[in-house]
Order: C-alpha cells, then sequence, then structure tokens
C-alpha cells in the first residue's frame, strides 16, 4: 500500500506543474512561430526554421522561422515608423502601457512559467518563483519611470530604435529587463530572442496588443547568431543592448563600430564567492546552493570560484558535500526539485567537455550523480585542489560547476577575487560588517553582494565591469542606458578657431623666447621616446610653440604612470575638491597670459578668449563641487537591507580631445574625469595642443598627484589606437573623426573597455548644458550596487 | 502494517566536559536563515497520499499539551484518551490505518496533572511529559526546582520538559547555565530530559546557537524551542538554527539529540514545513518520535479534519471530530 510506504519512507512527491495550457498554447499557433513586426505576426512559407525542443527530453515543441534581411529590415522601418509619436505620447500614456503589460503578464504567470520550463529546462519553481515574477516586477517599476520621467529625466529624450539581443538562460526575464526600460523611455525596440529559448517571447508578444502597446514599438524577430548580427549592423538601429557571452559581445563591438551607436553589453562572468572564517559557515552553504546551483549555473553572475579562507576550508567542504547529497533532480516541471536540466545538447557537451578537458591540468572532482546526456542532467560539481592558474578557476564553465581555492588573509582574497578577466559579480561572506564593507567596494565587479548571492530587483542596478561588459540594467542608473542628453542643435562655425587673422600681434606671448612643450608623464615633463617634435602654428601662421610627437612608448609610459596613479580615487572627495579648487586658482592668476594665447594661437577675439578662459575657471569650480555630491543611492529594493549604489570611478581614462577651444576641452574632460577620481592620459587635439601643454606647469603647482593626470602630444590617429588597445586603460572619451572613432570602438574589444565616442566635435564647450554636468560624471564613473541584508 | 517503534535505540547523549570554543565563535546570519526557511515550503511538495501518510507520521510525533491555570483531572483525562486515539473511527476505516495503533507521541501537563494521566497512559506507550523547573520564567529557587524534576519522575513522568533560565544566556553566564542544565539532567535519572531555550526571549539567533550547544553539551536529551508563553514561538527559522547546532553536535560527538519545536504551530501546513525542515537537515533518521516531537494542542485537530478531507474529498468542520 502506498500510504504504508510512504509512513516508512516520508519522502516527497513528484509534483508535476501541467503543462497542458502550454502545450495548448503552443497548438493554437501551429507550433510555428515566425515574425512579430509592427504588431502582426509574420509568417514566410520559405523561411528558413530551427526547431525549438524540450531539453528534458528533445521532443519538438515548435519551431521558429528565421528573420532573414528583409525582416530584419521591417522590423527596424516598423520600429522607426513608431518611435517618435511613441516618445512623444508622454510619461503617462507610456506608464499605462507598460502597467497594463504587468497586469497581463501576471494574469498569464502559469502558462508562462510552464512555458519557460518546457524551453529551458530550469526548475518549474524558479520559473514560477524568481523568473516571471521578477519580470513582472520589471515592468511594474518601470510603468513608474515612464510616469516620472518628464519630472525626474527632463533634461534627457529617448535614443531611438534599440536592438535588443537576449540570451537562453532566462529568456522571458531578460526580455522585460530589455524592453521594459526602453519602452518606458519612449524607445521603440526590436528584440532578438535566443534561438533555443523564444516561446516565452512569442507569448509575450501576443500581449502586446491586449496591453494597447501601439504597433511597431515592440517587434521580436526569431533567428540565431546571424539575424542577431544583422539587426545590430543595421544602419536604422541607434543603441544595441545585448546580452550573452562575451565572444558575442566582442564581435557586436566590433561590427557596430564607427556607426554612432550606443551599445551596452552584459556578458560572461567567474564571480567570486569570498567566505571568511567569522561567516555563518551553513548559511554560506546555503549561498553557494543558490550562487552556482541556481538555474543549473547557467547564469552569467553565477558565483563560480569560491574562496574561502583557509582556517575553514576544510569545514565548509565537508559541508558542501553533505548538502549536495540533499540536492534534487528530476524532471525540471516537478516542484520537488533543485535543479533541472541544462538548455541543450550543445550546452551539456560544452559544459560536460569543459570540465572533462580542465581535469587533465589537475583538481579533484565531487559529484553526487551521474550525467545524463539523454535529459541533459549535469549534476552539481565541485572540483578542489585548483589554483588560480587552471583553466576551470579562468573560463566560465555556465554550468553547475564550482570551484574552490582558498586564501590566507583579506588582502589575499581580495587580490584572487580581482585576478579574472571578468567583473561582474562577486558575493563576501562574513558576519563582520568592518570587514565585509572593507572588501566589498575593493572586488571589482559591478555587483557585490554581502552575505547573499544572485539577488536581483528592478530597482537595482545590474551589469559589469572589465570583460564582462558595460551599461547598467535596472534602477535609476539603468535608465540613462536608453537615454540621450538634448541639446541643442550645434552650430560647428561656432567655436570654433578662426584660423583667418594674419595682424601682427604685440602681445607678451608672442615675443617669447622659443617655446618647447614636453608631455606631462608621471608627474614630470619629459621628452617624446621617438625624439620626434613638431611645430604648433599659430592662427597667424607663427610657429606658437614646438610639441612632441607620442608613439606606443609615450602611451604605454603614460598609461603605466596613471594605473601606478591609481591612489588617487582612495582620496578622500574633500581632498580631491580641494586641489581641484587650489588648481583654479593657480590658473586663475595667469588669467591674461592664457587669454592672450588663446586669442593668439586659436584667433578668436578678446572676448570669446576671456569668455573661454572664464568658462575654464567656472567649469574646475563646477567639478570640485561636484566631487563630494555626486554620490550614489540607496536602492528600495524588497527586502530588509539596503542596496547601495555606489558610483566608482572607472579607472584609467583615454581622453582625445576636440581641436576647438582647447583651453576649456581640456578642463572639461580631465576635470570631470579626476574629480571622480579616475586618472587620465588626455591626448590634445593637434591643432592647438600647445595650450594644454602650458597648463602642465599650472598643475604642477597644484597639488595634483604625479600620474592623476598625464598628457601626450602628437598624431590622434596613432595615439588613440594605442590607447584604445591598451589593456589597463578601462575608457576612452573620444572626439575625432569618423576613422579614429572607429578604430578606437574596434580596437576597445581587446580588453572591451567602455567607450564614449563622438563623431568630430559635437558641441559647443561654452554652453553648460552641453559642455559640463552630470552627463559626463556618469561617464567618469560606473555605478556599483552593494546588497547588504541585515538583521540579528 | 508497520507498528510504530516506541522503543528506542539511540545511545543517550550523556553530554560533554563544558567548552567554551564549541560555540564562542558561533555567529548566525539571520536574512540567510530567514531565506532559507522560505525555501522548505517551495522546494518540497508533500501531496495526497504522501501528505497523509506525513500527517499520520506528524500524530505520532505530538507531545499533546495542556498547559492552563484551568486544568483539571477531567480535562487532562480527555487529552489522555485522544492522545490514546488520536484519529476518529470513521477517518481510521477510511484510511484502513487501524492496525497501526497509532498514538501520540507523549502527553505533556504540569506536575500537578501527572497522576491523572499516568492512570491513563500506563503501559500503552505514550510517554508521559512534565512540564517542570519553574515553568515557564524558571526563576523559581535553584534547590526546588531540582526537587520539582525529581517529583515528578516519582509521579510517572518519563520525560520532563525544563525551563533554561534566560537570565545566564542574557549575562552570558554560559558555564552556569551549562552547570545547571546538568544539574537537572541528573535529577532527571531515567527520565528524558527537554530543554526549552524559550527562543522568544533571547535575542537573537546567536543566542539560541549559543545556547542549543550549552544545552546539549549538559547532557540534553531534547531541546527544545518555548514554553508556549513567550511572545514568539516555534519559528522555522529558530528551528532551522537548533536543527543545525543538532547536526554539529552530532558530527563532532556521535550524539544524536532530539528537537522539539513547541507552540504556535497550529495547522498541517505549518507542521509540514517543519517535517521537511529536519528531513533536509537532518535526514529521516530525525523524523521519529525519540528525536523529533511536536509540542501542541490544536495541531491534531487539523490534521485530522485534513486526512478526513483526504478520504472523503470535502473539508470537514471542527466539532465533528472527537475534541482533545
Amino acid at each position: 500500500m502506498e500510504l504504508n510506504k510512504s509512513f516508512k519512507d516520508l519522502d516527497y512527491s513528484v509534483a508535476l506543474e501541467d503543462d497542458k495550457a502550454a502545450v495548448a498554447w503552443l497548438g493554437k499557433y501551429g507550433g510555428r512561430f515566425g515574425q512579430f513586426i509592427g504588431g502582426e505576426f509574420l509568417f514566410d512559407d520559405k523561411a528558413d526554421v530551427i526547431k525549438v525542443s524540450n531539453p528534458s527530453n528533445g521532443d519538438v515543441l515548435a519551431e521558429i522561422e528565421v528573420a532573414d534581411d528583409s525582416a530584419v529590415d521591417a522590423a527596424v522601418k516598423a520600429a522607426r515608423k513608431s518611435q517618435e509619436s511613441w516618445s512623444n505620447a508622454g510619461g503617462h500614456a507610456r506608464a499605462k502601457v507598460l502597467y497594463a503589460l504587468a497586469r497581463l503578464i501576471q494574469k498569464h504567470a502559469r502558462v508562462i512559467s510552464v512555458l519557460e520550463t518546457l524551453d529551458n529546462g530550469k526548475p518549474i519553481r524558479e520559473s514560477r518563483d524568481a523568473d516571471i515574477p521578477l519580470a513582472i516586477r520589471h515592468f511594474y517599476h518601470h510603468a513608474g519611470w515612464a510616469q516620472l520621467q518628464n519630472s525626474e529625466l527632463h533634461d534627457h529624450e529617448s535614443v531611438g530604435v534599440i536592438a535588443q539581443i537576449i540570451p537562453w538562460n532566462f529568456p522571458f526575464l531578460m526580455l522585460a529587463w530589455k524592453i521594459s526600460p526602453a519602452i518606458a523611455m519612449g524607445n521603440s525596440v526590436v528584440l532578438k530572442p535566443a534561438e533555443s529559448t523564444p516561446l516565452t517571447a512569442m507569448f509575450f508578444a501576443q500581449l502586446c496588443e491586449e496591453a494597447g502597446v501601439p504597433k511597431g514599438v515592440i517587434n521580436i524577430i526569431n533567428g540565431a547568431g546571424k539575424t542577431g548580427a544583422t539587426l545590430a549592423a543595421h544602419s536604422g538601429v541607434d543603441k544595441v543592448a545585448f546580452t550573452g557571452s562575451t565572444a558575442v559581445g566582442r564581435s557586436i563591438r566590433k561590427s557596430t563600430a564607427g556607426q554612432s551607436k550606443k551599445l551596452t553589453l552584459e556578458l560572461g562572468g567567474k564571480s567570486a564567492f569570498v567566505v571568511f572564517e567569522d561567516a555563518d559557515i551553513d548559511s554560506v552553504v546555503e549561498g553557494v546552493v543558490d550562487a552556482i546551483w541556481y538555474n543549473q549555473g547557467e547564469v552569467c553572475c553565477a558565483g563560480s570560484r569560491l574562496l574561502v579562507q583557509a582556517s575553514v576550508e576544510q569545514k565548509l567542504i565537508l559541508k558542501l558535500k553533505k548538502r549536495m547529497e540533499n540536492l534534487r533532480y528530476g524532471n525540471p516541471l516537478d516542484k520537488s526539485i533543485d535543479v533541472g536540466c541544462l538548455v541543450s545538447d550543445a550546452q551539456f557537451k560544452q559544459v560536460s567537455g569543459l570540465v572533462e578537458d580542465g581535469l587533465k591540468h589537475g583538481g579533484e572532482l565531487y559529484q553526487c550523480d551521474k550525467m545524463d546526456s539523454a535529459t541533459n542532467f549535469y549534476p552539481p560539481s565541485i572540483i578542489t585542489d585548483v589554483d588560480s592558474s587552471h583553466p576551470l578557476v579562468q573560463e566560465e564553465i555556465f554550468g553547475p560547476v564550482l570551484v574552490i581555492s582558498s586564501f590566507r588573509t583579506k588582502d589575499e582574497a581580495v587580490k584572487l577575487a580581482n585576478n579574472t578577466r571578468y567583473g561582474l559579480s562577486a558575493s563576501v561572506w562574513s558576519e563582520n560588517i568592518n570587514l565585509s564593507m572593507d572588501v566589498a567596494p575593493k572586488l571589482i565587479a559591478g555587483v557585490v553582494w554581502i552575505n547573499c548571492h544572485n539577488k536581483f530587483d528592478a530597482s537595482c542596478g545590474f551589469g559589469g565591469v572589465k570583460e564582462s561588459g558595460f551599461g547598467r540594467e535596472g534602477g535609476k542608473e539603468g535608465l540613462y542606458e536608453y537615454l540621450k542628453p538634448i541639446k541643442l542643435k550645434y552650430d560647428k562655425s561656432r567655436g570654433a578657431g578662426k584660423s583667418t587673422s594674419s595682424k601682427s600681434s604685440k602681445s607678451a606671448a608672442s615675443q617669447e623666447i622659443d617655446r618647447t612643450l614636453k608631455f606631462y608623464i608621471g608627474g614630470k615633463q619629459t621628452r617624446p621616446d621617438g625624439g620626434v617634435s613638431t611645430e604648433v602654428l599659430n592662427a597667424d601662421g607663427s610657429i606658437a610653440a614646438t610639441v612632441g610627437v607620442g608613439n606606443r612608448k609615450d602611451i604605454r609610459n603614460a598609461v603605466a604612470a596613471a594605473s601606478k596613479g591609481r591612489g588617487w580615487a582612495k582620496q578622500t572627495a574633500h581632498l580631491r575638491a580641494q586641489i581641484l579648487y587650489y588648481f583654479a586658482e593657480n590658473l586663475s592668476v595667469r588669467r591674461d597670459e592664457f587669454i592672450s594665447r588663446l586669442e593668439i594661437s586659436t584667433g578668436v577675439s578678446k572676448p570669446d578668449a576671456e569668455a573661454e578662459f572664464d568658462a575654464t575657471i567656472s567649469r574646475i569650480f563646477t567639478y570640485a563641487a561636484w566631487t563630494d555630491k555626486y554620490d550614489g543611492a540607496a536602492h528600495n529594493a524588497p527586502y530588509r537591507g539596503v542596496t547601495l549604489a555606489l558610483p566608482e570611478p572607472i579607472g584609467v581614462i583615454g581622453l582625445i580631445a576636440p581641436d576647438d577651444q582647447p583651453l576649456l576641452t581640456a578642463i572639461s574632460l580631465i576635470a570631470p574625469a579626476i574629480a571622480m577620481g579616475n586618472t587620465v592620459v588626455y591626448i590634445p587635439g593637434e591643432r592647438y595642443s600647445n595650450i594644454a601643454l602650458e597648463l602642465v606647469s599650472v598643475m604642477e603647482t597644484s597639488d595634483i598627484p604625479a600620474g592623476v593626470i598625464n598628457i601626450v602630444t602628437g598624431e590622434k590617429a596613432t595615439l588613440s589606437k594605442h590607447l584604445a588597445g591598451h589593456g589597463e586603460v578601462e575608457s576612452v572619451w573620444c572626439w575625432g573623426e569618423n576613422d579614429v572613432v572607429k578604430d578606437v570602438e574596434e580596437i576597445s574589444v581587446e580588453n572591451l573597455k567602455r567607450t564614449w565616442c563622438h563623431e568630430n566635435n559635437d558641441r559647443d564647450w561654452l554652453i553648460t548644458s552641453q559642455g559640463e554636468g552630470t552627463e559626463f560624471l556618469r561617464q567618469a564613473t560606473h555605478v556599483k550596487n552593494i546588497w547588504t541584508p541585515y538583521g540579528d | 502494517m508497520t507498528k510504530i517503534n516506541t522503543k528506542s535505540d539511540i545511545i543517550r547523549n550523556p553530554g560533554i566536559d563544558f567548552q567554551v570554543d564549541k560555540f564562542c565563535d558561533l555567529k548566525i546570519n539571520l536574512s540567510a536563515v530567514e531565506q532559507r526557511c522560505q525555501e522548505y515550503a517551495k522546494r518540497r511538495s508533500i501531496k495526497k497520499e504522501k501528505q497523509a501518510a506525513w500527517l499520520l507520521k506528524v500524530v505520532s510525533l505530538i507531545d499533546l499539551t495542556t498547559l492552563s491555570g484551568d486544568d483539571t483531572r477531567t480535562r487532562v483525562r480527555r487529552l489522555c484518551k485522544k492522545a490514546l486515539n488520536p484519529i476518529n473511527e470513521k477517518t481510521k476505516a477510511a484510511l484502513d490505518i487501524g492496525d497501526l495503533n497509532l498514538k501520540t507521541a507523549a502527553v505533556c501537563v504540569y506536575h500537578e496533572m501527572l497522576s491523572e494521566a499516568a492512570t491513563h497512559l500506563k503501559g500503552t506507550g505514550v510517554h508521559l511529559a512534565a512540564v517542570s523547573t519553574g515553568f515557564p520564567a524558571g526563576l523559581s529557587p535553584l534547590p526546588l526546582r531540582i526537587e520539582e524534576i525529581k517529583y515528578s519522575v516519582e509521579a510517572g513522568a518519563d520525560e520532563i520538559d525544563i525551563v533554561i533560565s534566560r537570565r545566564h544566556v542574557l549575562e552570558g553566564n554560559w558555564e552556569e547555565l551549562y552547570n545547571e542544565v546538568k544539574m537537572f539532567r541528573e535529577a532527571c535519572g531515567e527520565a528524558h530530559l527537554k530543554t526549552i531555550l524559550a527562543t522568544g526571549e533571547l535575542g537573537n539567533l546567536t543566542n539560541i546557537a549559543k545556547a542549543s550547544v550549552v544545552c546539549m553539551m549538559a547532557g540534553a536529551d531534547f531541546i527544545k524551542t518555548s514554553t508556549g508563553k513567550e511572545p514568539t514561538n516555534a519559528t522555522l527559522p529558530v528551528s532551522l538554527v537548533m536543527a543545525r547546532m543538532i547536526r554539529d553536535y552530532y558530527e563532532s560527538t556521535g550524539y544524536m539529540v532530539g528537537f522539539k519545536p513547541a507552540g504556535g504551530i497550529s495547522d498541517t501546513k505549518t507542521a509540514l514545513q517543519f517535517m521537511t525542515l529536519m528531513q533536509e537537515e537532518l535526514g529521516r533518521r530525525w523524523l521519529e518520535p525519540d528525536l523529533f516531537r511536536f509540542g501542541a494542542s490544536s495541531l491534531l485537530g487539523d490534521i485530522e479534519r485534513q486526512l478526513d478531507h483526504f478520504t472523503s474529498g470535502y473539508y470537514s468542520a471542527a466539532y465533528r471530530h472527537p475534541l482533545a
């Protein structure tokens, strides 16, 4: 008798979630999906198709038509057509649509959850309790931002048409992360779900009409990598938002280089899970379960590198092994399981292959169950006895595999945690608030969790640094990815120097002894490595100065100096402000000289030169003022705790300036960067590069520490390439010709540095709304979200 | 059907020497513990036949309790009768569990009610537990508290539920707590000792963890959450912490200590969450009456209704089931 046996065994039920409604829905569409463009499902008999299957049993669920070039084009055009009226509809109208979407998803939450599990293989418990509720939360949260856009973000406008490419690990959640902020801010989107998991996106598409989404605002196209590449490269796209592998992210960066597209990349990770000896070890064990076995480890921010203090290493490993025995596997639709199956045969082969190869380099594997290729089940695994050089410690596995190594001290923990190309997330486990709050900011990652892992919310920014990509999703910081500052139309003739003047000047500057201006590197004036110099001419054709022509080695030296100067970030904001004020003070006593230099060099009138100089002093004051006021937020996520959104300096920033307004642009770029704690390598515009170098003597007398500001002159095209390719440069701001910008964006894939590129000069630096402000500060920082649950 | 084994094969925890390093570094993270507790109900499903089986198990784990100022002999008699025959005949027949001879694990009363209870429970296999040592505050003179245990053992109690001196925890006098519990254990003799931590009055989970360890070191057979008289009673987070301490103690000493959540567990849903917690954290062995008890009074009624629903398909009314 069942009752008798159960009374003895006390085992759990196999509680299969009913999939009838989901299967019926698939049947309604005949198991075939085309493209959702302009508010309609479009089918093409001749299209290539891709079969979509249930990874747990191989059953074919549906097939999708692959969007070809013309379908991609049609989707982008439909988005374009709708975008202006959608943007003009106003925040409240958009809020109502987002709210309706949230409600509709809520209404269909069960069937969406089941579809997701059928398609992806993740446990129904996770799609039901995490993915879909979080997706709903994103639509609600961003409905609110749409409502508040006019009051809170009035100086920004929508970007336009957004291409969004999402992965297969959280198909519906990623759709929500991408679509909700984009349409809230008045953009239209073309979204391409992963070819292996498109079903919930198709379900979402049919909700759009009911929710009142205007035709063309949301378009969803199907296909694999090629379709994604076509979409990203389409000239009608204003911005590309991509979540997926670092390799594909790189190729998107390359293919969009020089196209003036905004870009956000949310890529891979190898996130550290750092356990100190004073942590609650039993809770750490559960944290590991959440960190690496959640969603079968197919999570970009999975805590896949466990670093544990040596004193508790064995204790933790023993407890972990015991805990692993209790993890349950099985049919993903079973509510009683912890781990489902990998998303596809390909992913199964990828994970099992990586582990098999990796173990050839040593390491001890522990698993409680056997892998099963028939159901794509890969068992939770831990690998011990590995060091940082081991391939499994370095490479993202994207499966339920944890590598464990130990550390001795806090400093070593931080070093090991940061010893990776990635920088998406990390968690710190300690009951000591001093220790955890000390370590969290030192971990180079976009998200840090204290005593938890894999927590997400729409109100908190998510995204990485280094090769984990750039840009944030969620929170106010995420909105700016879908906005651009409203700028006045820029008249290129304004602000530009006039080289027509030929009157002979009698000013002091012109009567100087020949000026030879050196580079400024590491607090010293240095000669060019190649020993090559060139002359910078005044507006009247006379020689203003001789300046160095920098080469690769000069850039290398400048970056090394900037990198050495990183301690600047640890100075208090107050001190950085004081130094900036002092710099302004020292510069202001040389007012007459600089005004005269500007007149002679650039040929502007005296009033214009005066205006530029006075604006320069004011600009330094602006950023000195901002230094201790650009201070982040405490996000209100639904948990007992606080998520600190801290703007952190990017690191070393390469600044490639336009020619115009040479004094003002130098300060407009250098001041916000260093105010936020970055160090910079500044490449002045070639035409008046002497002006920036004249600033060096002021810098030298203003207590600016060595290495914070470095200046190299020379050919912009050459120097910018060296900067963009340098692995220790975390960001490049560039104003230049199209080919320069293209090179910078293309070469930046080397370390996936952030870029902020502009074709030629795009603004009048005298106008404060264009030349200064939070737009610059946002570029000078990235927001780190630190999750700190509390309670005792 | 299998008979319930009321005999225990485990070696009683004799206690160990007082060792500060066994507990001084303990730190419990409330948020992480709460998060784990939210998962038991969501990650594990117990339905239909299995739920009926689990609920019958719960019945066998209950210390059916009355601890009121107005307790009388007739009240206690009624309780004992219910303990001996916890499921009504109709449901029993429908479930075909007559052979199971299902009883609750124990009846739990004040000392003054022991003699009445003993007359009904003698030789039935249902244990007789007395709350003791100045229950619920535990602030009567120590010699009297020790005498009270002896009195109750003499009066027929084979399980003694003592209350610890919360002040020893709150003042950090761990060794005094240890000595006191050790004295209680000695006074118990053959009777089993359950130490009530009164977790609602200990301030935080870290103190609860430490008190659990100290009580086990002093020789507790069971550690128990609450008297039922504190502002908060048995909660999942508190229980998870205590279960983890039991696991650690077992792993370091080899002695199995039981766990008894008490107070506030009045419905089947909650009871099943506690069952799942035990199954997940300590395993199947800890779901037997020698290692796990529910201190409860109204829970039994809800289980009966649930079982009735399982057999009939309809929800029953409380009045249709004999009162405990």
